[in-house]
C-alpha cells in the first residue's frame, strides 16, 4: 500500500478556509465534534509499517504518528499524520490543512495558535502532555526549520 | 447510623456549583485524580494568608507563634486520623510521591544492598514503582512483583512464594488508583512480618474512602497526599516507625532540619523536623488539617455506605450499556469505575463526556506496566467521592448511551 501524502485531500482540496467555514456555522458541540471525527475519517491510515517509534508523538492520553517528506525539486513539505484516537485524527486534519503541501517558510509563517483559538480547540493543543498535538506541532516546525 | 444529607455536604464545596461551558452542570467524577475543597479548608487556608501568615518555628514574635501552632495541630490531626503513635512520627511532605522518594532514597539507599529484594505489585502508580527501581539500580537489589488476576485481585499465594530472606521491603498500595481495588494489605502486611521485611503502603486512593489505623495495620510506613482527601495540593505525609525514622539519615539538608553547624560538620533537628527541611508549605499544611477536622467530623461510615451504593449502581448501569466493558471487576473496591467501549479510544469518549459537562480521567493513570498486564492501551475512569450524587450518575449514564452513538 503506498502512502500519497500528496493527494489526500488536506491541504489540497480543503483548507483552513473550509473548515473555519464549517466549525463557524455548527453551533452546538454535537455537530461540530461529528464534523471533527468526520474530517479525521478522511485522513488516509498511515501504513503499520511506518507507525515507528521514530514517527510516533507518544501523549499521555493518544498517540500521534507523523511523517514528513521534504520535496527539494518543488521546495514542498509533505506530512501524514495518524492518531490512535478518532477525535485527535481530526484534529490533526485540519493541522494538515494548514501545513501540508507548503514550503518550509509558509509552515514557519503560520499561526497555528490563532487557527486553534479561532476555532474554539485551542484546549487540545495546548495540553502539554495528553494527546501528543503539541509536540507534534513542535516536530512540523523543527522539520521545516531543517528544511528551510 | 443515618442516610447522610448530601445536598447540604455538597453546599460546602462551591466548585461543585459552577457550571461548564454552554451552561452545563458540572459532574465531577475524577476524584481519584484530586477531590474537590470544602469552605472549611478553602477559609483556613484564606485565614490564615490574611490573620497570621508567618514564618514557622523560629519568629520572636506573636504571627510567627500562631503558626507555629495552628500547623503543628494540624500535625496532631494527622496523627489522630492514621492513628499515629506519636505526633513527630507524621512528616510533611509534598504528597504521596514526595513520601515514598524519601523512603526509596534515605532508607533504601542506606540499608539495601545487592542481593537484596524490594516486592512491589501488580497494580502500583509509578509513584510507588520508578523510585524503587531507581533505589535498586542504586544499591543493586531487585525488584520483584506480586502477580493478579484479571479481575484486578493480588494472587496472595503468589506473593508469599515471592516472600523470603531477601525481601527487605514490601511496597504496595492500599487501593488501586487505576482499577479501585481494595488489597488485603492486613494479609499482605503479616505475611511480610513473618519473612522479617517492612511494609510501605501507599494510602493515595485509601484515606478518603476507607478508616485508617497504621498501629492495627502492623505496617513501618504509611503515605498519602492532601489533594485527595480535600485538602490543598503541595501537602502529604509520610508516616513512619520512630525507630525507622530516627535511623535513617536526612533527605535533604538546609534550614529547620538542622541542630548545630560548622564548616566541618553538622547535628541533625529531631523528628519529625530532621525531615522536613526548608520552609514548609504553611498554608497547605493548615489547610490539611482543616480537611481531616472536617473530614472526621463527618459521619464516615454514613458517607462510605452512601459511596459504596452509588458505585454499584454506576457499576449496573454502565455495565447494561452494550459495548460497554469494565476494567477490574474485583469483589472489594472503592470509588472507581474504569472501563472500555466497544472501538472507541478513551480519549475520544472522556472529550466527548468533557463537553456534556462530565469530568473523567482517561489514558493509562500512571500505571503503564498494568495496562500492559490486562492488555489494554487504557482505560476511562470515573471516580467517586462523598459529595457524588445520585442525579450525577443519571447525568453520566445519558452522556454515556450519546457517546456510544457518536462512535
Amino acid at each position: 500500500m503506498t502512502y500519497d501524502l500528496a493527494s489526500q485531500p488536506f491541504g489540497n482540496t480543503i483548507g483552513t478556509d473550509d473548515i473555519v467555514d464549517a466549525l463557524e456555522f455548527l453551533d452546538d458541540w454535537e455537530a461540530r465534534y461529528a464534523y471533527i471525527i468526520d474530517l479525521g475519517k478522511q485522513v488516509p491510515a498511515m501504513p503499520e509499517a511506518l507507525r515507528t517509534e521514530a514517527r510516533l508523538v507518544r501523549g499521555c492520553q493518544s498517540q500521534v504518528w507523523l511523517e514528513t517528506r521534504h520535496d527539494p525539486a518543488t521546495g514542498r513539505l509533505w506530512l501524514g499524520i495518524d492518531s490512535d484516537a478518532l477525535i485527535v485524527k481530526g484534529l490533526a486534519a485540519i493541522v494538515l490543512a494548514a501545513y501540508n503541501g507548503k514550503s518550509p517558510a509558509e509552515v514557519l509563517a503560520f499561526d497555528i495558535d490563532a487557527l486553534f483559538a479561532r476555532l474554539d480547540l485551542m484546549r487540545h493543543l495546548s495540553m502539554t502532555r495528553g494527546n501528543g498535538l503539541r509536540a507534534m506541532v513542535q516536530r512540523i516546525k523543527d522539520t521545516a526549520r531543517a528544511c528551510a | 447510623m443515618s442516610a447522610p444529607d448530601i445536598g447540604a455536604l455538597r453546599a460546602q464545596f462551591p466548585l461543585l456549583a459552577r457550571t461548564l461551558a454552554g451552561d452545563k452542570p458540572l459532574v465531577y467524577l475524577d476524584n481519584a485524580a484530586t477531590t474537590q475543597k470544602p469552605l472549611a479548608v478553602i477559609e483556613a487556608v484564606d485565614d490564615y494568608y490574611r490573620q497570621y501568615n508567618s514564618n514557622v518555628h523560629r519568629g520572636a514574635h506573636q504571627l510567627a507563634d500562631h503558626a507555629t501552632q495552628v500547623m503543628e495541630a494540624a500535625r496532631t490531626s494527622v496523627q489522630r486520623f492514621i492513628n499515629a503513635r506519636e505526633d513527630a512520627e507524621v512528616i510533611f511532605t509534598r504528597g504521596t510521591t514526595e513520601s515514598i522518594n524519601l523512603v526509596a532514597c534515605s532508607w533504601a539507599r542506606t540499608f539495601l544492598k545487592a542481593g537484596d529484594e524490594i516486592i512491589v505489585s501488580a497494580l502500583e502508580h509509578h509513584a510507588n514503582l520508578v523510585p524503587w527501581q531507581m533505589a535498586c539500580q542504586a544499591t543493586g537489589a531487585k525488584l520483584r512483583v506480586i502477580p493478579m488476576n484479571d479481575a484486578g485481585e493480588l494472587d496472595l499465594d503468589g506473593y508469599r512464594a515471592l516472600l523470603g530472606e531477601r525481601t527487605r521491603l514490601v511496597a504496595c498500595t492500599h487501593v488501586s488508583n487505576a482499577l479501585g481495588t481494595v488489597n488485603p494489605v492486613r494479609d499482605i502486611i503479616a505475611a511480610a512480618k513473618s519473612a522479617g521485611a517492612l511494609v510501605l503502603i501507599d494510602g493515595a486512593q485509601a484515606v478518603s474512602h476507607l478508616p485508617v489505623d497504621v498501629q492495627a495495620l502492623g505496617c513501618d510506613f504509611y503515605v498519602f497526599s492532601g489533594h485527595k482527601l480535600f485538602a490543598p495540593t503541595g501537602t502529604g505525609v509520610l508516616w513512619g516507625r520512630r525507630e525507622l525514622l530516627d535511623a535513617m539519615p536526612p533527605w535533604h539538608g538546609g534550614g529547620e532540619m538542622i541542630e548545630t553547624v560548622s564548616y566541618e560538620t553538622s547535628t541533625y533537628n529531631k523528628l519529625p523536623y530532621k525531615f522536613e527541611a526548608g520552609t514548609p508549605h504553611i498554608a497547605g499544611n493548615i489547610g490539611l488539617g482543616a480537611a481531616i477536622d472536617w473530614f472526621t467530623a463527618q459521619d464516615r461510615a454514613a458517607l462510605a455506605a452512601h459511596e459504596d451504593a452509588l458505585l454499584a449502581e454506576l457499576t449496573a448501569r454502565a455495565t447494561a450499556i452494550p459495548g460497554l466493558k469494565p476494567v477490574g471487576t474485583a469483589r472489594h473496591k472503592v470509588s472507581v469505575f474504569s472501563f472500555l467501549m466497544d472501538g472507541a479510544h478513551p480519549h475520544d469518549v472522556g472529550t466527548l463526556l468533557d463537553q456534556q459537562g462530565v469530568a473523567v480521567r482517561t489514558g493509562h493513570h500512571c500505571t503503564m506496566p498494568l495496562m500492559q498486564r490486562l492488555g489494554v492501551p487504557g482505560t476511562v475512569r470515573a471516580s467517586l467521592s462523598v459529595y457524588n450524587t445520585r442525579d450525577d450518575i443519571d447525568r453520566f449514564i445519558a452522556a454515556l448511551e450519546k457517546v456510544r452513538k457518536f462512535l
